[in-house]
């Protein structure tokens, strides 16, 4: 087992002394990303609301709540063991923004159910997420791996909650979006997305730079491990997935969902992905739900070329450009 | 430092990336396999100069607004007109999770210079997008000529 270099003792931060840029270039992403749930008006919803059937709403305020957990998990448990293995104080900085934009992303979906939600609807379902089997499971595996001593095993378990545990719950407002219902929801959970995959790419560049110095047989020992906690994972999201989404007959599709991010959470870890593309073709109203003011399709290979045409020039607000 | 692209003159156009310490988008110019010059790292090393046509691959910077979406190192390659009337076309690495912003850099570069954004992929890219690619450049270069 690698020994990592933990920080002994506590130094006044220096940011104009960096030993690695990419804490700087995260630590301003992360910032300037910054945001709070009074942002978006959400009372806008209210009326697309009450057109969800009884089972719709239960079924919303179910998968909310699970994601809830995860953030909360990840605020009060992921982020702060991360802490104790940073190797330089930016990092420790980084991780403590996390922390904190995790406790937002948990209470947003309080703002959430405060503004659309029955009491009672919220509390049965806080309750429904303490006796959850499935739910409860994933947390166990997760918080395994934060109570073990071994940090890099850590950081997987941390990219896996980042990049794949909270897609099962991800897919219900995109598919709403798609569907034109809780836009502002959607607009709240999209700024959600975007900050777990900085998340997700932070933590994984920094265990790709941890196992890099491990022994090969060490790497490789984490590598099983990784890939064989993702199958656990896995197959438990998969239970979780289909005692949600089986009564609005969804599970398939988002398994699809689950099968992408996986790939992507095992590529933030540096590893290959898994999943072939056969199963990862998500419904595109789901992918379209992910940037709804994008243009369609720019790509030139994958898109039919005669289609295609050059975007006017668009002002950017850079200022090194000099052409 | 001048590189010499005079070895890759009997191409028909050769592959420029830029790629941070991550190393993502380097791993997908690996996997592709084609003649590739990787722009300097640090801001403060002299960036290349290119003497034939080119494909420039490059990675999007913040998950947000077009500020900062093009690192800065590929706008001080691209300042340079002499790089800048090389170019054809863009690919660009990103992050759906970004949503709108997903591979903006790509399409900032496609819009300032006027050359398509060839294609957009996630991370290092899967198998799949590194076969398209690999076809689609080849086609591309197939009609530039």
């Amino acid at each position: 087992m690698t020994t990592m270099q933990r920080l002994s003792r506590v130094n006044a931060i220096n940011w104009n002394r960096l030993q690695d840029d990419k804490d700087l270039e995260v630590w301003n992403r992360l910032t300037s990303n910054f945001w709070l749930p009074e942002k978006v008006p959400l009372s806008n919803d209210i009326q697309s609301w009450n057109t969800l059937t009884q089972q719709e709403k239960q079924l919303t305020i179910r998968v909310f709540t699970g994601l809830t957990l995860l953030d909360t998990i990840q605020s009060s448990v992921g982020a702060p063991v991360l802490m104790e293995d940073a190797r330089t104080p930016h990092e420790e900085a980084v991780y403590t923004n996390i922390a904190f934009m995790e406790s937002v992303h948990a209470r947003s979906y309080s703002s959430i159910f405060s503004t659309l939600c029955a009491t009672r609807d919220v509390d049965d379902a806080f309750r429904w997420s303490e006796e959850n089997p499935t739910l409860q499971a994933k947390s166990e595996l997760i918080l395994e791996r934060y109570r073990s001593d071994d940090p890099l095993m850590r950081k997987v378990a941390s990219v896996f909650l980042e990049s794949f545990l909270f897609y099962s719950g991800f897919y219900l407002p995109m598919y709403w979006s798609s569907h034109a219902k809780l836009t502002n929801t959607a607009d709240l959970i999209r700024l959600i997305i975007r900050d777990e995959a900085v998340h997700g790419y932070y933590i994984g560049y920094k265990f790709q730079q941890a196992l890099a110095e491990a022994t090969p047989e060490r790497q490789q020992e984490v590598k099983d491990y990784a890939y064989e906690l993702l199958l656990e994972l896995y197959d438990n999201e998969v239970r979780y997935t289909e005692s949600l989404y089986d009564e609005v007959g969804l599970s398939e599709d988002v398994k699809k969902f689950l099968h992408y991010n996986a790939n992507k959470a095992l590529m933030n870890l540096g590893f290959e992905p898994l999943f072939p593309s056969s199963v990862t073709d998500v419904d595109p109203t789901i992918m379209a739900a992910l940037s709804p003011n994008a243009d369609e399709n720019h790509d030139f290979f994958s898109g039919s070329g005669s289609s295609y045409v050059i975007g006017k020039a668009v002002a950017t607000e850079d200022d090194d450009w000099s052409f | 430092m001048l590189v010499d692209a005079a070895a890759e003159s009997s191409r028909a156009g050769s592959i420029v990336y830029f790629s941070t310490k991550s190393g993502n988008t380097h791993r997908f110019v690996q996997k592709l396999g084609l003649a590739a010059q990787r722009l300097p790292l640090g801001r403060e090393e002299p960036t290349l100069r290119i003497d034939t046509p080119y494909i420039l691959i490059t990675p999007t910077y913040g998950g947000g607004g077009v500020k900062g979406a093009v690192p800065g190192q590929v706008i001080r390659f691209l300042n340079d007109e002499h790089n800048r009337r090389l170019i054809r076309g863009v690919i660009a690495a990103g992050n759906t999770n970004f949503g709108d912003a997903y591979g903006l850099a790509g399409r900032i570069i496609s819009e300032k210079c006027h050359v398509p954004l060839l294609y957009r992929f996630e991370l290092f890219g899967t198998d799949d997008d590194v076969a398209r690619v690999r076809k689609g450049v080849e086609e591309f270069w197939k009609r530039q000529t």
